[in-house]
């Protein structure tokens, strides 16, 4: 719809939106998070949903113990190699579309665990991450604004045509191969579909 | 509200009941409509999976229960009982004829059986 035409029909009081800005206004204010947390980042996350910070206002305050009923994952603290195939696993389970928020500085890459070798270096390597938030851990204000980017992307997703998001296609598969415990390590140690591991280029 | 007289006076009873119905079906209809136009369905052994923690599910749940578990729940049955039939028989204790009173012990004494026969099978010792 043109958008000269758009904002003279509001100017008289007539308001117009597409089904696509509905659906998209409707998913985006109302984002259901998964309920888990697996290190001290979930203690800022749960900041962040009581009174104080109140996720509330953006309508994402509804922890859903089941990931049948959840749009969105927090990846809120280390993720160790134990735990990984179970939250690719529980990411597999969760109803199209989702969507996934690494928070902190282990979820996004290891952070101080880095060298242990028992920690994956950042759940990036195994599900499409959409928000990556720094910080050790991040501050809930963080979390919010990752909120509030998320909802940004979620109102510029379009249902139709070949820009549309992964889950609008038929051909793609749905779910992510999970992770096995190998000898040393996870096998694969990545899912190449979503993550490579970054080239080295030497300059001579 | 004004109605006429040859309606039937419960026909808004009905168009609001047509009404409730439509309300609750329709967006399941909505919904419907939207996930066979726009979302293809994925189904997948994962997604199906019967757990919701994360973890695979072993084992068969059709696993047999040890059938001597029954002494438990008649034991338990017996202080059940008493317990239900105690209380109102404490608290008009004072105005029961004698009758009342017989019938009362008559019926905890065969309570009380089920307790000596299970005793005597030696149920009640730990074992």
């Amino acid at each position: 719809m043109d958008e000269g035409l758009r904002s003279e029909l509001s100017k008289q009081g007539i308001f117009t939106t597409t089904l696509e800005d509905l659906y998209n206004w409707g998913r985006k204010n109302s984002i259901w998070p998964l309920g888990f947390g697996l290190a001290c980042c979930a203690i800022e996350m749960i900041a962040t949903s009581m009174a104080r910070y109140d996720l509330a206002r953006f309508g994402a305050e509804v922890f859903r113990p089941s990931p049948r009923q959840a749009d969105l994952m927090i990846v809120a603290g280390t993720v160790t190699k134990k735990m990984a195939p179970q939250v690719v696993r529980l990411y597999n389970q969760m109803p199209e579309p989702k969507y996934v928020i690494a928070m902190g500085a282990c979820a996004i890459s290891g952070g101080p665990f880095k060298q242990g070798y028992n920690v994956l270096k950042g759940i990036d390597r195994y599900i499409p991450v959409d928000i990556h938030i720094p910080g050790c851990p991040p501050r809930p204000e963080a979390l919010l604004h990752a909120l509030m980017t998320l909802q940004q992307k979620i109102d510029e997703q379009v249902l139709t045509g070949e820009r549309r998001p992964r889950h609008l296609n038929a051909d793609v598969p749905g779910e992510f191969p999970v992770p096995e415990y190998g000898e040393h390590d996870l096998v694969p140690t990545n899912n190449p579909d979503v993550w490579q591991p970054p080239a080295l280029v030497r300059e001579d | 509200m004004f109605m006429p007289s040859q309606t039937n006076p419960y026909l808004f009873l009905f168009l609001l009941m047509a009404g409730a119905v439509l309300f609750a079906v329709a967006p399941l209809g909505i919904a419907w409509i939207w996930a066979r136009k726009f979302s293809p369905n994925k189904p997948g052994e994962q997604k199906n999976a019967i757990y919701e923690c994360g973890l695979e599910s072993k084992g068969d749940a059709w696993v047999q229960f040890r059938s001597e578990y029954y002494l438990y729940a008649i034991i338990f049955l017996v202080f059940d009982v008493e317990t239900v039939f105690l209380l109102p028989f404490a608290v008009s204790f004072a105005q029961l004829p004698v009758g009342a009173f017989v019938a009362m012990i008559i019926f905890l004494l065969l309570l009380a059986e089920g307790l000596v026969w299970a005793w005597q099978k030696g149920v009640l010792t730990w074992k």
